[in-house]
């Protein structure tokens, strides 16, 4: 048996539906989960100090813009991507220019791969993540893995 | 690290050492709005087949990218950061689970002046991420 994920949803765009602002609180607690200490995540002065607007984002924090967009494809009960059954791949940040606190940001979603391979199906999703007037800042490349039913546990492991 | 003199092919980055207890996944799950339960929940995390609770992938990057960006002096340096996830990071209620963070340069480019990062990230003797690399800007 093999998942049934729709692969021709690989080409699909879902455009940006809004824009989320980046809070200073969320900026700062991120970077207390991640352990990241540096002034410039928690000190808007320090931050200044060295040419941002505001605290500055860890280096993983799109991750929390970029899953929101992604929701729009895997919980899109047309794409037939069942999630209890889906784990973390991969996952790659490239940064355009550092997301700080007062951004306002847009996300467009881009479904790049969809395949099967052994029963499983490895989805690839690359957010682009802007400013409303379309400055990039990262581009966010995720790949899920959608476990076949049968599949050994061992096989691929949840992350 | 104050400036990329000192930074070639092999320099290892100092190690790091992070305790991972279950608030800590709450605090991450609260940060970042992935709640999915088999991150807080045993009872969930057993019925779909792991052996315990088990850590947030994206917070086991998140620790090794905080050891690049510490390391390289300013997170705004960090340009880009990638990694397979391959283990996950089990985490008993009694006692907390350690992730253990190294790194090596393995690349340099002088004309862009980046060096490009190679992480080892380990809990207990599993490698919980492969092909961890981050590329930062030296100035």
């Amino acid at each position: 048996m093999t998942v049934t994920v729709d692969e021709s949803f690989a080409g699909r765009v879902y455009p940006s539906t809004g824009t989320t602002l980046v809070t200073a609180d969320a900026v700062r607690a991120f970077a207390r989960a991640v352990r990241a200490a540096h002034p410039s995540h928690h000190d808007a002065g320090a931050a200044r100090a060295v040419g941002h607007a505001d605290v500055v984002a860890p280096p993983t924090f799109a991750v929390t813009l970029a899953q929101a967009a992604e929701q729009q494809f895997v919980a899109d009960p047309a794409a037939g991507i069942d999630f209890s059954r889906v784990v973390h791949g991969e996952e790659r940040f490239t940064h355009h220019r550092p997301i700080v606190a007062g951004d306002e940001v847009a996300a467009e979603l881009h479904v790049d791969r969809v395949r099967v391979v052994r029963g499983n199906a490895m989805v690839t999703t690359r957010t682009e993540l802007t400013l409303a007037d379309g400055t990039p800042l990262t581009t966010v490349v995720s790949m899920l893995v959608v476990r076949a039913p049968e599949a050994a546990p061992e096989a691929e492991v949840p992350a | 690290m104050s400036t990329d003199e000192r930074v070639e092919v092999g320099t290892e980055l100092p190690t790091a050492r992070y305790e991972l207890s279950r608030e800590d996944l709450r605090a991450y799950a609260e940060a970042s709005g992935d709640r999915n339960p088999i991150h807080l929940d045993e009872a969930t995390a057993r019925s779909v087949g792991l052996p315990d609770v088990i850590a947030h992938g994206m917070l086991t990057m998140g620790l090794a990218g905080t050891v690049v960006a510490d390391w390289v002096g300013d997170p705004a340096r960090v340009l880009s950061y990638g990694t397979k996830f391959t283990a996950p990071v089990v985490v008993p209620a009694g006692a907390p689970a350690v992730v253990e963070v190294a790194g090596t340069v393995v690349g340099l480019d002088a004309a862009a002046g980046t060096a490009e990062v190679d992480l080892v990230v380990t809990s207990g003797d599993e490698k919980v991420l492969t092909r961890a690399r981050a590329v930062v800007a030296l100035r």
